[in-house]
C-alpha cells in the first residue's frame, strides 16, 4: 500500500512539475513581451507555440499511450479550425462579445473534431500498425481536399452549399461568402490570444495527465502493451480505443480553433493541414520522447522556435534543422549511442537510483 | 475513345507510381519501415538527368546511367548512415522519424544546390510516339517507354527475387532475419542490396515522371511518393506483385477520377479508395495474413 502511494505521490510530483514548468513560462515570456525584449516575429510565434504543444499532448496520447501510429492527425486540427472559424464568421455580428463568442466556437470546434474523430476512429481501429498509420494519413489528406472544394455563402435565405464556385452559389446582394474553396476563410475574428493559448494548455495537460492516471487510462495502456491479455481480462478494447482516439481528435481540433482565430485568412494547404503537419507533430512526440507529456511540449516548444533562432543562416536554417533532427534521433534511439552514454554518464544515472 | 487515352494515360502513371511503390515494398519487405526519404530519392535522380542533360549535354541514356548510379550510391548511404544504427531501437517510430529527417535534408540540400526555381525537364524520349484510328487518338512515346520500362522491370525483379541466390537471401531475410544470419546470409550486405535496388528504381521513376509531367522543383518527388506509398499498402505492403497491381490501378483511378469528376478531388479520390480496400482487406489486395501468437 505505502508502495503504491509513493507511486501516486510520484506521479502527482511529476504533473505539478509539468503544470509548474509551462506556467513559468508563461511568464517569464509574457513579461518579456510586456516589456519589449522580445522580438515581433518571436511574440507572433507564441500562438502557434501553443497550437503546436496543444497538437503534441494530443497526439502522444494516441501514439504514446494507445500506442497506434496516426499519420492524419492535422485533419483533425483542419477540422476545429474550419467549423469554429465558420461559426465565429457568422456570428461575428450577432455575438459581439469576443470572449464568449470565442468560448462557442471553442466548443463547436471541439466538438465536431471528436464527432469526426469517432466516425473515422470506428473503421481505422479495426486495422494494425502501418496499415491504419496509412489510412489516418489517407483520411487527413480527404478532409483537406473536402475543404478545398466547397464552397458556402449565407444570404437572408439562408446557406447555400455549392462544389463549384462562389459565383454558382447564387446569393442574393445581402448575401455574403463565408468559405470560398482552395480562398478559405476570410475575416474570422482574430480572438486567440497567447493566454487563451497557454489556458489551453493547461487544460489539455491536465485532461491528459489525469487520463493516464486513472482507471481508463490504466485500461488504454494495457491495449498498448497487450492487446491479447488486455482483451482477456475483460477490457473492452473498441471502446477504449475510440476513447483516447476521440479525446486525441477533440484536443486536436481545441488546437484548430486556436489556429484558425490567429489568422484573418484561414487556407488548408499541405504545410498546415496535410500529412506535412500530422508528420511534424509526429516528430515532436517521438523527439520529446514517446509516452512522455512534459518531453512532447519541450520538444514542440523548442522545435518550433529552432528555425526562427537559426534565421541568422537564412537558406541554411532549414537544412541544420533535418541534420539535428536525424542526430537527436540516432543519439536518443541507436542502441550503441545508447550504450556509450551508459558507459560515459553512468555515475548520473547512479546518482539517479540513489534518490530513488 | 477519349476513355481509352485517358485509360493509357492512366496506367502510365500508374506505371511510375509501381516503380516507386516497388522501392517502397521492398524496403518494408526487408528492414521493416517506411522508408519516407524515398520520395525524395526520386527527385534526386530527377534532377541528376537534368543536369546531365540540359547543362553537361550529353545524351539522355548517360544522363539517366548518372541517375540511376547516383540514386544507388545515395540509397547505400543513407541506409548506412541514418537507418542501420537504428535497426534494433526499441521503438520502430525511431527509424520512422529518421527517415523523415533525411526526406528534409535531401530536399533543403536540393534546394541549396539546385535553387527553388522551377525547371522544365526535358523529355528523355525523343520518339513522337503512335497515333491510331486516322488521328484521332494520339499515345505519346513517354507513355508508352514508361509502360514498357514498368513491364520489364517487374518481370526482372520477380525473375531476380525467385530464382538467384541474392534475392533468395532477400526473402529469407524478410521471412526471418536471426535465422537467415544461422545460415550464413549476410544480413547487412542483403539490406544494403536492398535499399541499392530500391533507389535505382526510384532513379528510373524519377526520369519517366519529369518526363511526362515536366516541371522539376525540390518538392517534386514528395506527393508522388506518398502516392507510392498508398499503392504499397493498396496492393499489399512488403509483396512485389501487389506493389505493381497497386500503383497501375492508382494510377487509373487518378487520372479517371480528374477527367471524369472534380480535378482537385482526383486525391481525395484514391485516398477513399485506398480506405475501402483497406476496410474490406486489412492487409491490402495480396498482402499476407499476420497470425497472431499469444
Amino acid at each position: 500500500m505505502s508502495e503504491m502511494q509513493k507511486k501516486m505521490s510520484r506521479n502527482t510530483k511529476s504533473n505539478l512539475i509539468t503544470y509548474g514548468m509551462v506556467a513559468a513560462a508563461f511568464l517569464i515570456m509574457q513579461s518579456l513581451i510586456s516589456m519589449d525584449r522580445i522580438s515581433y516575429l518571436v511574440e507572433g510565434l507564441m500562438v502557434p507555440v501553443c497550437v503546436y504543444v496543444i497538437m503534441a499532448v494530443s497526439l502522444n496520447l494516441v501514439v504514446g499511450v494507445l500506442g497506434e501510429l496516426s499519420l492524419g492527425h492535422a485533419g483533425f486540427m483542419c477540422v476545429g479550425a474550419f467549423t469554429s472559424a465558420f461559426f465565429s464568421k457568422c456570428m461575428s455580428d450577432v455575438i459581439t462579445v469576443a470572449p464568449l463568442r470565442f468560448f462557442l466556437a471553442l466548443l463547436i470546434g471541439i466538438a465536431s473534431a471528436a464527432v469526426f474523430g469517432l466516425l473515422i476512429g470506428i473503421p481505422v481501429l479495426r486495422l494494425k500498425g502501418d496499415y491504419l498509420a496509412i489510412v489516418t494519413l489517407a483520411f487527413g489528406e480527404i478532409i483537406k481536399n473536402l475543404v478545398n472544394v466547397l464552397f458556402i455563402g449565407k444570404d437572408s435565405d439562408g446557406f447555400h452549399f455549392s462544389t463549384e464556385g462562389a459565383m454558382s452559389l447564387n446569393l442574393k446582394d445581402d448575401g455574403m461568402v463565408i468559405l470560398s474553396g482552395p480562398q478559405g476563410i476570410t475575416g474570422t475574428p482574430r480572438d486567440s490570444s497567447f493566454f487563451v493559448g497557454f489556458i489551453l494548455i493547461m487544460v489539455a495537460l491536465f485532461i491528459v495527465t489525469n487520463l493516464i492516471n486513472s482507471r481508463d487510462g490504466r485500461a488504454i495502456m494495457s491495449i498498448r502493451d497487450n492487446r491479447i491479455a488486455a482483451e482477456s481480462v475483460g477490457i473492452n478494447v473498441t471502446k477504449y480505443k475510440l476513447m483516447a482516439f476521440t479525446i486525441s481528435a477533440a484536443m486536436a481540433g481545441a488546437a484548430g480553433v486556436l489556429y484558425s482565430h490567429n489568422l484573418s485568412t484561414l487556407i488548408a494547404t499541405t504545410n498546415n493541414f496535410g500529412y506535412n503537419q500530422s508528420i511534424m507533430i509526429l516528430v515532436f512526440v517521438v523527439l520529446g520522447g514517446i509516452g512522455n507529456i512534459r518531453g512532447s511540449v519541450i520538444a514542440a516548444v523548442v522545435l518550433t522556435l529552432l528555425p526562427e533562432m537559426l534565421r541568422g543562416l537564412s537558406n541554411y536554417r532549414m537544412l541544420i534543422y533535418a541534420i539535428v533532427l536525424i542526430v537527436m534521433m540516432l543519439f536518443n534511439w541507436a542502441p550503441k549511442a545508447i550504450e556509450w552514454r551508459e558507459r560515459h554518464f553512468s555515475f548520473l544515472k547512479k546518482k539517479k537510483e540513489a534518490v530513488r | 475513345m477519349s476513355f481509352i487515352s485517358y485509360l493509357i494515360n492512366g496506367l502510365s502513371l500508374g506505371s511510375v507510381y509501381a516503380i516507386i511503390a516497388l522501392g517502397y515494398t521492398m524496403v518494408y519487405g526487408i528492414a521493416k519501415m517506411l522508408n519516407f526519404a524515398h520520395g525524395d530519392v526520386i527527385m534526386i535522380g530527377a534532377y541528376v538527368a537534368f543536369i546531365g542533360m540540359s547543362q553537361a549535354g550529353v545524351s539522355p541514356v548517360i544522363a539517366v546511367a548518372a541517375a540511376i548510379i547516383v540514386c544507388t550510391l545515395l540509397g547505400i548511404v543513407i541506409e548506412r548512415v541514418a537507418y542501420k544504427p537504428l535497426r534494433n531501437a526499441s521503438s520502430s517510430l525511431a527509424v520512422l522519424i529518421t527517415a523523415i529527417g533525411v526526406s528534409y535534408l535531401l530536399q533543403n540540400t536540393a534546394l541549396l544546390v539546385f535553387g527553388a526555381n522551377t525547371q522544365t525537364f526535358p523529355s528523355v524520349v525523343s520518339w513522337g510516339g503512335i497515333t491510331l484510328a486516322d488521328g484521332a487518338m494520339n499515345i505519346s512515346g513517354v507513355t508508352i517507354v514508361t509502360i514498357v520500362v514498368c513491364l520489364v522491370i517487374m518481370a526482372v525483379l520477380i525473375t531476380f527475387v525467385q530464382k538467384s541466390k541474392p534475392g533468395q537471401a532477400m526473402r529469407a531475410v524478410s521471412e526471418d532475419k536471426g535465422a537467415a544470419q544461422l545460415m550464413g546470409i549476410n544480413v547487412n550486405a542483403t539490406i544494403a542490396l536492398t535499399f541499392a535496388i530500391g533507389s535505382a528504381l526510384a532513379a528510373v521513376a524519377g526520369v519517366l515522371l519529369c518526363s511526362a509531367y515536366p516541371s522539376l522543383t525540390p518538392y517534386t518527388g514528395a506527393m508522388p511518393g506518398i502516392k507510392a506509398f498508398v499503392a504499397a499498402v493498396f496492393g499489399g505492403i512488403g509483396s512485389i506483385p501487389g506493389a505493381f497491381i497497386g500503383g497501375l490501378l492508382l494510377g487509373v483511378i487518378e487520372i479517371l477520377g480528374r477527367a471524369y469528376t472534380m480535378s482537385q478531388l482526383a486525391d481525395a479520390l484514391v485516398f477513399a479508395v485506398l480506405i475501402i480496400v483497406l476496410l474490406v482487406k486489412p492487409t491490402g489486395l495480396l498482402g499476407k495474413k499476420i497470425q497472431e501468437k499469444v
